[in-house]
């Protein structure tokens, strides 16, 4: 059990996807305009990461594994993860409408977000368990909706700041990241080394 | 295609829609392999390898590929000339397969080379679908040249592995981790802003003082 847990807050805060390991970064500039979209794309991120977490893991050791076909892992996973989020689309567009307005915006963005694609990959190079991966999932979602969430509040309030010309929009948004991986950088003491 | 506007095609990923600098997409492999000026080079070409191929290869089946499943179809050849880079430099370059890891499989997802099937390789010839693939690839690749250099200079005092600053520098290390990815990446977007924007108030300035000329 502890060890699942600091696998939960290494892949969440101290190894952070976004500010750490530079995965997902398009959505983290793009979507973070508002705290409210944000929230919404950090939800259907989670969501898509931990599915996609388990179906990789599963063709990988029932599929790959066994037919010695790794060197197709990246075609086969990519694959996977685009016929999911079209199916995880479909499935909320038919039983839960309500969600599927919230949400569906977001959904086919989420195939090209690398942080999905490059969790499944990472999992199967740490040799993760079934249990581990949906952990290491969970955990790279939650602080992917972290970071996303924090960098939206930090940019509306910057709305109305006097920012030289130059420096509006993207040019300030990476600057304001870079201040806030170093206060990630802080929780790396949490980690037993 | 007339000579003129395939040049334009070549040119515009330089500067113009630079994808780094002005479209900022990619940006998960600049910021993370942009380490040190190898790296980036390395991953540099890789890409553009990619971009070419598949914008070749996608511009020829155009016509051949429905439009309702098109986007799967454009993320299986991408996925295929990325496996064939991953396992050519897992072959050949173990070294550089190493220092790049994750993100020689994460091509597939980098929003350039979609992008540029989605938006001109599908609806272009071949020979202007390679040219532009090219343009966009050498632009990528001289933009995380620039990110890992400035990078390796500050954090190691050396480019190319070549010592740049003497002895009594003292290396700042921050600049080779995650913060300071992000906020050199944001000052050169700032200064490549700050250009654009000035070359467009003299081109205005230009013309107000030509139309006054001619009055």
């Amino acid at each position: 059990m502890p060890k699942l847990l600091l696998l939960f807050i290494s892949s969440a805060v101290v190894n952070n996807f976004v500010l750490a390991k530079f995965l997902g970064n398009c959505p983290f500039l793009g979507v973070s305009k508002e705290v409210n979209t944000s929230l919404g794309m950090g939800v259907a991120t989670t969501f898509v990461m931990v599915m996609s977490g388990v179906a990789t893991w599963l063709i990988n050791h029932y599929l790959l594994i066994p037919l010695e076909l790794q060197y197709m892992q990246t075609i086969v996973f990519i694959l996977a993860i685009a016929t999911l989020v079209q199916f995880v689309e479909m499935v909320m567009k038919k039983y839960t409408p309500a969600l599927h307005r919230a949400l569906g915006i977001y959904l086919p963005l989420i195939t090209t977000n690398c942080a999905v694609l490059g969790l499944a990959v990472m999992a199967v190079r740490e040799s993760y368990s079934f249990i581990e991966t949906v952990v290491f999932a969970l955990g790279g979602g939650i602080g992917f909706s972290l970071a996303l969430a924090l960098m939206a509040g930090l940019r509306e309030d910057m709305k109305e700041d006097l920012i030289p010309e130059a420096f509006r929009g993207p040019a300030i948004a990476l600057i304001t990241a870079g201040i806030m991986a170093m206060a990630f950088m802080g929780f790396s003491g949490i980690l037993p080394s | 295609m007339a000579k003129k506007s395939l040049f334009k095609e070549f040119v515009k990923g330089l500067w113009e829609e630079h994808p780094n600098f002005v479209m900022l997409i990619g940006l998960c492999p600049t910021l993370a392999v942009t380490t040190s000026a190898m790296n980036g080079l390395a991953m540099g070409i890789a890409t553009t390898f990619v971009i070419v191929c598949s914008s070749i290869l996608i511009s020829l089946m155009r016509k051949i590929i429905p439009d309702e499943v098109r986007l799967p179809s454009y993320i299986i050849i991408v996925a295929t000339f990325v496996t064939i880079v991953d396992l050519a430099l897992n072959a050949y370059f173990p070294e550089i397969y190493q220092l790049l890891g994750i993100f020689i499989p994460l091509i597939v997802v980098n929003c350039i080379v979609l992008g540029r099937a989605e938006a001109f390789a599908s609806r272009n010839g071949v020979i202007a679908s390679a040219i532009d693939g090219l343009g966009m690839g050498f632009g990528f690749t001289w933009g995380l040249i620039v990110l890992s250099s400035i990078r390796e200079l500050l954090a190691k005092g050396s480019i190319f592995g070549m010592t740049i600053f003497g002895e009594s520098f003292k290396p700042i290390q921050i600049f080779g981790q995650a913060p300071g990815a992000f906020i050199i990446l944001g000052f050169i977007v700032g200064l490549v802003n700050f250009i654009n924007i000035n070359a467009k108030r003299k081109r205005e300035l230009q013309k107000i003082s030509d139309r006054s000329q001619a009055a």
